[in-house]
């Protein structure tokens, strides 16, 4: 039985993994991590991509919500940004991913920014519209881009976003290791570098200043500017951070899938996402992750059962569709009442359960 | 007047000159004139709704008044932002405690660092370096304030959790942790016990003779405020009624009256 940890130092103290449990799992995850695409088929590799994807977007979303406060449903619009300039910049300009992905990511990060502006003034639900506004802006310049351009240079048989964009697999190219072969088994790699980067920098910035004054905003904002921080360049510093985030799992996407369309950045999405760091946990780095699992899989097993259920009462199949939306919106909102504080405390209460077990009752 | 060391009049730190300020039509404010002069412990005190608090606000720049002109070491305050203000070297705590609940104690002293600190998104992200070397070296300070607070034993605490008058200390130790050299304090004692509220007036007493901060402190005990106050500033109905030394104060006409009008009221 553990009873506490003790630290001889304040660098010990503030360590992010102090004691040697954690360090044994953080061991057994790497293991994991490292062996899981060699005996994963292509089906479980798809899927762990796309939750990895979505975990990122989700940590990225978690920082600007769930940290500092701002509500935003403009998380997709923000991903879109970073998509398309991949997109455009390896289609167009021919750029391999591991140099358009960084500026695609910055992109994303001076947009998210723009659009942060209204935060100054704005809170709640009113902020929540102002970045309903900049969804929409995204898309509608998304949709109709072709034709400002057109507009604009006079060329009208110029076309750079289209209906929707590929991507060339050539551009799937990391400091020059072109990725080819087994697509699913490349990216895992190049998804699950990111979301350990990700991860890391998320956890790193919250025990920090910067960080902590995004928190202090969320939690008080008034105490906030009072000992000194700029609630203007915060709110816009983590609307920056948050959508270069973004940026990274939209382009992550868009090289994965090779082909992007604006349909895939709508505000169902926003809302997917917001919906995901709320299951999993706000203002928690690990809670985005589970948040973004659940969030995959569940749709996924609940196809598998009613393809299954198809065979058996052929009479539903045509219901099929409806019941499985209806099962989804269900769960969520049962989970939404039995942990409002989402799957993070529910697996810290778990480890409390056993950490103290067999006294626990 | 005079500082505690009965010195002659020092220069004031802050001009407080002809503050008046309304909501609507209320008048919270007006005409307010006073001077705080360093290391000393300047109390304000006054009846309900004086507007005591709102002199607080002013100071720190949560709101502008429509009269008038603050200085704090020959810098004008009117106009800047609460965040600029508190970079010239001035902490606060609030009637209504307003900490940062979900962070622990450690974490909302450090954020009392954070006019000390220039760490940015990225190098605490790298969480590498010099970005560390920084968080280390501001966090001894932040433990120098809770050795002098004594608030050990809860340093890992989420703020949330913890009683109210040790909040009330918490807060206390936010400001502290930021250095500074004039700390509004708005009623740091109200709803403690008496023993609470003797810690209270000691650690206030410690940071007044060990830090030479200066200190304006609302308090509502007039015990407490004639013991430790070097001079007192009395509001009524947002105006100045008095300004004086404790014993001064204590035998002026209109304040003897101001707080038998409150009584029989
Ligand atoms: N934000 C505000 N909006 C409107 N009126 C306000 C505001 N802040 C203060 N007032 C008014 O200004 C007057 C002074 O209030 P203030 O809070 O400064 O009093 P106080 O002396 O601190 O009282 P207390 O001892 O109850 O804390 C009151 O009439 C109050 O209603
Ligand atoms: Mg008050």
């Amino acid at each position: 039985m553990q009873s506490g940890t003790f630290h001889s130092t304040y660098a010990g103290d503030m360590a992010l993994r102090p004691y040697w449990p954690m360090r044994i799992r953080i061991i057994l995850i790497i293991a994991i991590m490292l062996l899981f695409p060699w005996f994963g088929n292509r089906y479980w590799l798809n899927l762990v991509n796309t939750i990895g994807i979505a975990a990122i977007g989700a940590i990225g979303l978690n920082i600007l919500v769930g940290f500092t406060g701002q509500i935003s449903i403009g998380h997709a619009g923000f991903m879109a940004v970073g998509a398309y300039t991949t997109g455009l910049l390896a289609a167009h300009a021919g750029l391999p991913m591991w140099i358009s992905i960084p500026i695609a990511c910055i992109v994303a990060a001076g947009v998210g920014a723009l659009f942060g502006m209204p935060s100054v003034r704005l809170k709640g639900l009113y902020l929540a519209i102002a970045t309903l506004a900049a969804q929409e802006i995204i898309i509608w310049f998304l949709t109709k881009g072709d034709k400002i351009v057109q507009m604009a240079t006079g060329d009208r048989r110029a076309v750079f976003f289209g209906e929707s964009l590929s991507i060339p697999p050539a551009a799937n190219n990391v400091f020059g290791i072109a990725l080819k072969g087994n697509n699913d088994f490349n990216f895992y790699w190049v998804i699950i570098t990111c979301l350990v980067l990700t991860v890391l920098f998320a956890s790193n910035l919250f025990r920090s200043r910067a960080g902590r004054a995004m928190v202090a905003i969320r939690d008080q904002d008034i105490a906030a500017q009072v000992i000194g921080v700029d609630l203007f360049k915060y709110k816009l510093l983590a609307f920056a951070t948050s959508s270069f985030i973004a940026g990274l799992a939209g382009a992550l996407m868009a090289h994965y899938r090779g082909i992007i369309s604006w349909e895939r950045f709508t505000i169902d999405i926003s809302i997917l996402y917001l919906s995901m760091i709320i299951i999993g946990g706000l203002g928690s780095v690990s809670g985005s992750i589970y948040g973004a699992a659940f969030m995959t899989i569940l749709p996924a097993l609940l196809s598998n059962i009613s393809r299954a259920a198809s065979g058996v009462m052929p009479a539903f199949a045509n219901y099929l569709p409806y019941i499985q939306q209806g099962a989804f919106g269900l769960a969520i909102i049962l989970f939404l009442i039995f942990e409002p504080e989402g799957i993070v405390k529910m697996w810290r209460n778990l480890k409390d359960y056993f950490r103290l077990w067999p006294f626990s009752y | 007047m005079a500082d505690r060391n009965g010195a002659s009049m020092p220069e004031a730190q802050m001009q407080i000159e002809g503050i008046g300020l309304s909501f609507g039509g209320v008048r919270a404010l007006s005409g307010i004139t006073f001077n705080i002069y360093p290391s000393t412990i300047q109390a304000i005190i006054g009846p309900n709704g004086a507007g005591k608090t709102s002199m607080l606000n002013c100071i720190s720049g949560l709101y502008k008044p429509q009269q008038g002109q603050i200085r704090f070491e020959g810098q004008n305050l009117i106009g800047r932002a609460p965040h600029e203000i508190a970079r010239l070297g001035i902490a606060r705590s609030f009637q209504n405690i307003e900490l940062f609940r979900h962070m622990t104690v450690v974490d909302n002293l450090m954020l009392g660092r954070h006019v000390h600190m220039r760490g940015g998104v990225l190098t605490g992200g790298l969480y590498w370096g010099p970005g560390q070397r920084e968080e280390i070296a501001h966090r001894e300070a932040v433990e120098q304030v809770i050795d002098l607070l004594e608030i050990q034993s809860i340093r890992k605490k989420t703020v949330g959790s913890l009683s109210y008058g040790l909040q009330k200390r918490v807060e206390l130790g936010r400001a502290l942790a930021m250095h500074p050299r004039l700390l509004l304090l708005d009623e740091p004692m109200a709803g403690m016990n008496s023993e609470e509220k003797e810690d209270m007036a000691r650690f206030i007493l410690d940071i007044s003779e060990e830090q030479r901060t200066t200190i304006v402190l609302i308090e509502h005990d007039m015990g407490v405020v004639m013991d430790i106050s070097d001079n007192v500033a009395v509001l009524e109905f947002g105006q100045l009624i008095a300004y004086g030394t404790p014993a001064e104060v204590k035998a002026n006409p209109a304040v003897i009256a101001a707080y038998l009008g409150q009584e029989h009221s």
